[in-house]
């Protein structure tokens, strides 16, 4: 009976409510598992905006070492990103930027907003060339405050945004 | 071309041999910049940088806020290096307001610049690291530079943004014991850095990938106006703080370091070189220093300026000399800030550095200009 | 402006004797020998063409009108051995309805001059309308004699709308592309609330 109704032209379909139906069925298992496999390879792009990057080098390096919390240091190709750190004031010119960079990276992505002009244009508040804050252009995750904020403060952000995948719901983006 | 984008980002075609490229803002080896470079081939043609990605109109805010207010905005271009930046606003702004600022802290001050130069450098070397491949050398550079950020930390309670250099001098005395954590500390930092050289600048890699590289001759350095190391690995002996001392600069021994090549290795040398300059000059103030006295002259409230007056204050900082052209007038607020910065100067030499190289010298050359985009947009 | 104290310090310049002995400050007594040098050397060539603001130790500031600029810029880089320009900024002058071009000199070849700037001032006139580039907010480049200042005048281009005559790359540097509004550092404009 089954054989009858799976043609050549809806065997796709059938394929992907197969998918559905054990998704439900083994949900919380699945969705456990796949933002486990998410929570410890957390890569960040490449793009650094302003000042707060001098502290998002030292994190990276030997003394802080985020690399244990499996957020590889900034990584060069945004297509196999999943994480951007915006690292301090972004200005009208870097804004559009920002977004192209941003639609380019595959789902799921998501972003720390890295520092007080990032949240709220922090210093900058009254200059004619800075935004005030990320809110307008991206969607932002974690707020990790500070001018700058020290590596450590990073490291409780990104550890927040690991805790924060872990209680989303996977299949949003399978 | 697509019509959505904006005008800056359309790519554009010049010729059927020669291709645009797009090199930043992100890209591993352009930092907060784009370089705009037409390729033939493997070799680039054309060069044309395009800063201003991080320009905050630091300038502008400055005409808003009176001297004291300014000093924390005016230390974010460069936050590791953030006592050098602050320098030449400081020394105006006593010149404007008639300050005379006690011997000990311009000991501390010499100290505390000396410190951040170093600092300043480890940071930038650990990214040319990066740029050529060279891991070991992001961790080294990265990780020795945080004992040096400990002793800041001590004297100042900051990782980098001090904010610790006010007109009349600084604004906390040293902590007690400072001057022997501060040699040992500075003592074992020149031993490590000596080590870089067998990793690093006699790496046959390195010299194979930066020797006779971007070469900017003497006159070449002269005519365009670059600054600091630049310079000085053009060959010429020029440095403020023995050309044109300021504050207890005088009275210590400082000696420069010239290299004559010219090319990308002489100029990620020359850095290096300074940075052991400096452990000698920190072990030579903190022998001079007065053991103790007054490290700050109170200002009256809100400080006024006495009339129309303009200063040019310039000191070495780690990127070069650091100008600060202050304009003032009968105000507590300035009339107009200018600081004309070593990165914005050594930038002009980047197209004249770039024709004819290959594109893959491209991060090399461009990093070896001690350069930081922050401060070049301010 | 306030040209009062300007105009005393200008005649302590001139004649350095009888000034010292009518005006008290002590200040004005010792001029440095060495900068006064360099501005009796511009004075004796210019004549009135050329204003000696002040001489203070390693300062000497020259103001220049804007049809001379190229001329005093080429004597000072081929008979007094300035030979690169440190930094060039712009003042907004509204009252007086006139933009100030101050390009700082130094030398790198001469020993003698490494501590010494020249500053150089000159003035373009200012519309309260700018249109970068096609109104009479136009001076001289100086690209030409000094290699330096290339990118200088074209940040000075964008920042107060004063348009380099001669140099080759009048394009915008810092500022975002789409910028429509007036150059941010001229002092009508104002920022976010102030």
């Amino acid at each position: 009976m089954i054989k009858d109704l799976i043609t050549p032209q809806n065997a796709n379909v059938f394929v992907g409510k197969l998918g559905d139906i054990l998704e439900k069925a083994i949900d919380k298992p699945l969705g456990y598992a796949i933002n486990w496999g998410r929570i410890w390879s957390l890569w960040p792009v490449h793009i650094e905006t302003a000042c707060c990057s001098v502290e998002f080098g030292a994190a990276s390096s030997p003394r802080y070492d985020v690399e244990r919390f499996g957020i590889i240091e900034a990584f060069g190709s945004l297509r196999q990103c999943d994480l951007i750190v915006v690292q301090g004031t972004i200005t009208r010119k870097m804004a559009p930027r920002l977004r192209l960079v941003y639609d380019q990276m595959p789902e799921p992505k998501y972003v720390i907003a890295m520092g007080a002009c990032a949240i709220t244009g922090g210093l900058y508040f009254d200059s004619y060339n800075v935004l005030p804050g990320i809110d307008g252009v991206l969607p932002v995750d974690v707020y990790v405050p500070g001018c700058p904020p020290r590596p450590e403060t990073l490291i409780q952000g990104c550890m927040l945004l690991q805790e924060k995948i872990k209680r989303m719901k996977a299949r949003k983006y399978v | 071309m697509n019509p959505e984008l904006p005008p800056g980002l359309a790519l554009q075609k010049v010729d059927e041999r020669i291709m645009t490229l797009n090199v930043g803002p992100q890209h591993p080896g352009s930092g907060h910049m784009r370089i705009i470079v037409q390729i033939d081939g493997d070799f680039i043609v054309a060069c044309d940088p395009d800063p201003g990605y991080v320009h905050r109109g630091e300038e502008k805010m400055a005409e808003y806020r009176n001297y004291i207010t300014n000093i924390p905005h005016l230390e974010r271009p460069v936050i590791h290096d953030s006592c050098n930046v602050l320098y030449p606003y400081v020394l105006g702004v006593e010149e404007i307001l008639g300050i005379e600022v006690p011997e000990r802290a311009k000991y501390i001050r010499v100290i505390a610049s000396e410190l951040n130069r170093c600092i300043y450098t480890m940071y930038w070397l650990a990214i040319y690291g990066i740029f050529l491949g060279h891991s070991t050398m992001f961790m080294w550079p990265a990780g020795d530079r945080e004992l040096l950020i400990d002793l800041m930390e001590k004297m100042t309670g900051a990782r980098v943004t001090h904010a610790h250099f006010v007109p009349g001098g600084v604004r906390n005395d040293l902590p007690p014991n400072f001057e022997d954590v501060c040699l040992r500390q500075v003592n074992y930092f020149e031993k490590r850095i000596k080590e870089y050289a067998a990793i690093f600048y006699d790496n046959p890699i390195l010299i194979a990938r930066t020797k006779d590289t971007g070469i900017l001759s003497r006159q070449d350095a002269i005519r365009l106006g670059t600054t600091g190391s630049v310079l000085r690995a053009s060959g010429v002996d020029y440095d403020l703080r023995k050309k044109e001392p300021y504050d207890v600069y005088e009275e210590l021994d400082v000696h420069t370091n010239v290299m004559k090549e010219g090319d990308s290795y002489a100029r990620s040398k020359v850095p290096w070189l300074d940075m052991l300059e400096s452990c000698a000059i920190i072990r030579q103030a903190l022998q001079k220093m007065p053991k103790s006295g007054s490290v700050r002259v109170k200002l009256k409230p809100n400080p006024k300026g006495k009339g129309l007056d303009s200063v040019y204050k310039r000191v070495e900082s780690g990127r070069g000399s650091l100008g600060c052209y202050i304009v003032s007038d009968a105000k507590p607020e300035p009339y107009r800030v200018k600081m004309s910065v070593g990165s914005f100067r050594n930038l002009i030499a980047l197209p004249y550095l770039l024709k004819g190289e290959k594109l893959g010298n491209m991060p090399s050359v461009y990093w070896s200009l001690n350069y930081w985009p922050v401060e070049a947009d301010r | 402006m306030s040209s009062d104290s300007e105009n005393e310090q200008i005649e302590t310049t001139s004649d350095v004797e009888p000034a010292s002995k009518a005006t008290p400050p002590a200040k004005e007594i010792e001029l440095p020998k060495f900068e006064k040098g360099i501005a009796d050397k511009i004075t004796e060539k210019f004549g009135s063409k050329t204003k000696v603001a002040f001489v203070k130790p390693d300062r000497v500031r020259i103001d220049v009108g804007r049809d001379d600029i190229k001329e005093v810029a080429e004597f000072l880089r081929d008979v007094l051995n300035f030979d690169h320009a440190e930094s060039v900024s712009g003042v907004d002058y509204p009252q007086d309805k006139e933009i100030e071009v101050v390009y700082h000199l130094g030398s790198y070849t001469d020993p003698s001059l490494s501590r010494q700037i020249l500053v150089l001032t000159t003035r373009a006139q200012r519309e309260e309308n700018p249109i970068p580039g096609n109104d009479s907010t136009k001076l001289p480049s100086l690209r030409e004699i000094f290699y330096s200042v290339e990118f200088h005048e074209r940040e000075i281009f964008e920042m107060f709308g004063v348009y380099f005559q001669g140099h080759p790359d009048n394009r915008r540097l810092l500022l975002p592309e789409d910028w429509a509004d007036l150059p941010p550092l001229r002092k009508d404009f104002a920022i976010k609330g102030r």
